[in-house]
């Protein structure tokens, strides 16, 4: 028998920025300092990776001559290593209980990447082991900080830290391209200016956590007699049925999550927008995102998580129907927009608040690194597989077949989830007993 | 790895010192690259430049300034860069051809504008286009009635971070302008088609102002097209042809072949006989990712890689492969094209 959260909260009190669950008048309770700390580092690292992101094409073709068809097919193989090496990160924190190292080491090979990218020159395979090393820094940090995040504070804010997190998370998002194109700017495209610029935010963002995120000594303290944790004791998590409905409905979930690509093109080719406007559109749903991420998460925590999760999923039904309506002109992005920065902010957060909880706290970055996986895998497998019936039976028919199927796997998503982890009563949860 | 522990204080201060030091390397190296690598020197226009003034080879120079070279077409050809005369003009793409020139220059920002202008024998903005993408391939009808170009554009497609490329085409005379291409009625060896992942890039036009070549993709297979403008048909004529360039007397295309999968030198330069449909490689054996220009009717120039990172130089080649072989026409320069004296 073995209680997950609450007793093994961290509780040490030594550190007074991150005093967990300290009441303030009004009777909401502050967030820990490392909620923010971690929120502050993902803000900053992702202006340092979202620079890059916005610049690379044009760096690409204007700046070396490349065609960036070369770098497209790379994609698929990006997706499969990260997979893998998230699940190694979760694992590994596990293992060694050092969330914050491994957690900081992915921060920190993404934020070399950026030099990396800059001594690369017209060198494509070197561009490309900068590229994927950056994407492996990303996978490996995921689950970590994540779980360092609902580590830190009281289970019953989770949905709230993870709100806050991603509002900060997405605002570095939508801060880095207009950091790298007032760079490019002010140097008139020297882009090896908006790399350097990048890597200092990167740097930053490593130093901010380890200043400022406890690492081992305030860490999850292994119960005693209970072994660390080895690959199979994480695959046994597959044994706990709480998590394995979870990460069930997730994957099922992720498998009918047309990706965002598609959604905009659906949008772009029913409302003839010229592609210069393209770019603005997945900022319109970064924007409601962030509105409304702390929001709906403080909402997960007082109505029960699976709530907003399952209205999520219904949020982004509403973009599939919204799409075949005759809406048309700005209502209809609007709607589309507000409704699929909606479906982020109800989900994205939510799911680790909802599956953080189940799964005991030394094997929380593993289990958190499976969820991630199986979401990111079943929408992996959902763009490739959209594509395909888009290019044989064509859009609208694509359309209906992926409303159909998320309709479908609604319903089994509200039957698989359980109804359980109420923030009131927070369920213990029932470890297999190691054999 | 992890810090001794220290009081909070001194964890801020040692942060804010981090800080300061990597925002004064952000901005010192953004002010130096602005300062030491800025806008090109010379923008001012030789004066009377024009394109019947000075004919001879206009190319992109450093930074994408637009200069004119005095070309000699005797013996191997050869350009003269000291007295190549400044245009004023900043493209990342330019060709003139007849009595008008396109540049595309594009114009980083959230939402990525690029404008395509469209100039007279004067070097005079007389349209503009302004498009979405990142310059690819410019291109004017022999006659300068017909301009066409193609852009990158990302977003486009299923997966997020793939590329595809957009063409349009604008008919400077009747002001008509395709801003995408692909609404032509297509015959894939001789049948319609109809597929959402059609793409077509590298337009070169024929002497007549309607008939134009291009390379059309679809299903990871390239083909060259036949279009008409009139009647706004394409039909394909062969497999693996990319960034056709039709020559002056109209009876060849030259084109870079993919001899390799992959993305390490997949291309090769050929010319197409349009009358037997047999192609030969040039003697070129590097990888061109160009849409070549014909100096004449038996010369091809084209970009390569230079030496520094990002800079290329042009480089010409004799169609003729049993002629000599490629030789280095300009070295800091792109978008080569060939304006004849009188033409």
């Amino acid at each position: 028998m073995y209680l997950a959260v609450g007793r093994t909260r961290p509780s040490d009190g030594t550190a007074p920025d991150r005093t967990p669950s300290a009441v303030r008048p009004g009777g909401r309770r502050r967030l820990t300092g490392t909620v923010v700390a971690l929120g502050t580092v993902s803000l900053v690292t992702d202006i340092s990776s979202e620079m890059v992101t916005a610049v690379l094409p044009l760096y690409l073709v204007l700046g070396l001559g490349l065609s960036p068809l070369q770098f497209g097919f790379l994609d698929g193989l990006y997706n499969g290593v990260t997979a893998f090496v998230r699940l190694a990160g979760g694992h590994a924190a596990d293992r060694w209980q050092r969330h914050k190292l491994v957690a900081g080491s992915g921060y920190a090979l993404s934020a070399v990447c950026k030099l990396g990218l800059l001594l690369a020159g017209g060198s494509t395979p070197a561009l490309s082991a900068a590229l994927a090393a950056d994407r492996v820094g990303k996978g490996v940090r995921t689950a970590p900080r994540d779980a360092l995040i609902s580590l830190s504070c009281d289970e019953r804010d989770l949905g709230r830290a993870f709100g806050v997190h991603r509002a900060m998370d997405t605002t570095g998002a939508m801060l880095g391209p207009l950091v790298a194109f007032a760079v490019l700017w002010a140097t008139v495209d020297a882009y090896d200016a908006v790399f350097v610029v990048s890597f200092c935010f990167g740097l930053l963002g490593v130093l901010i956590l380890f200043a400022f995120v406890p690492g081992r000594e305030a860490g999850p303290a292994r119960p005693p007699g209970r072994a660390a944790a080895t690959l199979r004791e994480t695959l046994r998590l597959f044994r706990v049925p709480a998590f394995r409905r979870i990460l069930l409905a997730a994957t099922a979930l992720g498998l009918v999550g047309v990706g965002d690509g598609f959604l905009y093109l659906v949008l772009q080719k029913r409302l003839a927008l010229d592609v210069e406007y393209f770019p603005l559109l997945p900022l319109g749903s970064a924007a409601v995102y962030l509105l409304l991420a702390v929001p709906l998460g403080r909402a997960a925590d007082r109505i029960g998580r699976r709530i907003p999760y399952l209205l999520g999923h219904v949020a982004l039904l509403g973009v599939y129907v919204a799409l075949f309506s005759p809406v048309a002109g700005w209502p209809l992005t609007i709607l589309v927009l507000v409704l699929h920065g909606t479906f982020y902010a109800a989900t994205d957060g939510v799911l680790m608040a909802l599956g953080g909880p189940v799964v005991p706290s030394d094997r929380r970055a593993g289990g958190m690194a499976l969820l991630q996986t199986g979401q990111s895998l079943g929408r992996l497998f959902a763009s490739v597989g959209f594509g395909a019936v888009w290019t044989l039976w064509g859009m609208d028919n694509a359309l209906v077949l992926a409303a159909a199927a998320l309709g479908a796997v609604l319903v089994l998503a509200c039957v698989l989830l359980p109804a359980a982890p109420t923030p009131a009563a927070p369920a213990p949860v029932t470890a297999p007993e190691p054999s | 790895m992890t810090l001794p522990p220290l009081s909070l204080r001194a964890r801020i201060i040692a942060l804010t010192a981090a800080t300061a030091v990597l925002a004064t390397v952000a901005v010192g190296y953004t002010v130096a690259a602005a300062d030491g690598d800025g806008r090109s020197p010379e923008s001012v226009a030789a004066p009377g430049l024009t394109l019947d003034s000075a004919p001879g080879l206009y190319h992109a120079a450093r930074k994408g300034n637009v200069r004119s070279a005095p070309y000699s077409s005797s013996g191997t050809g050869a350009a003269d860069g000291a007295r190549s005369r400044n245009t004023g003009l900043s493209c990342d793409r330019f060709y003139a051809s007849g009595r008008s020139a396109v540049c595309i220059a594009s114009h980083p920002g959230i939402s990525q504008k690029t404008k395509v202008n469209v100039l007279d024998r004067e070097l005079n903005t007389r349209k503009t286009v302004v498009v979405g993408g990142i310059p690819n391939r410019a291109r004017v009808s022999p006659s300068g009635r017909m301009v066409a170009w193609t852009l990158f554009v990302s977003g486009d497609s299923y997966a997020s971070s793939s590329f595809s490329t957009r063409s349009g085409i604008l008919d400077t005379r009747t002001g008509y302008l395709v801003k995408n291409v692909e609404t032509l009625q297509l015959y894939l060896e001789g049948r319609r088609y109809h597929a959402p992942d059609v793409n077509y890039w590298g337009i070169t036009f024929a002497d007549d102002d309607n008939r134009f070549y291009a390379t059309v993709a679809t299903k990871g297979k390239t083909y060259l097209v036949e279009g008409d403008i009139t009647t706004w048909k394409a039909r394909t004529l062969r497999r693996n042809v990319e960034c056709p360039s039709l020559s002056p007397d109209g009876t060849r295309i030259a084109f870079k072949k993919r001899v390799r999968e992959g993305a390490k030198n997949p291309w090769r330069l050929h010319v197409l006989d349009l009358g037997t449909m047999r192609e030969t490689p040039v003697a070129e054996t590097r990888s061109v990712d160009d849409q070549a220009a014909w100096l004449d009717d038996s010369t091809l120039a084209y970009a390569l890689p230079g030496r520094a990172k990002g800079t290329s130089d042009i480089w010409t080649v004799p169609v003729d492969a049993s002629a000599a072989g490629p030789r280095l026409l300009l070295s800091d320069a792109s978008s080569p094209s060939m304006v004849v004296a009188g033409g």
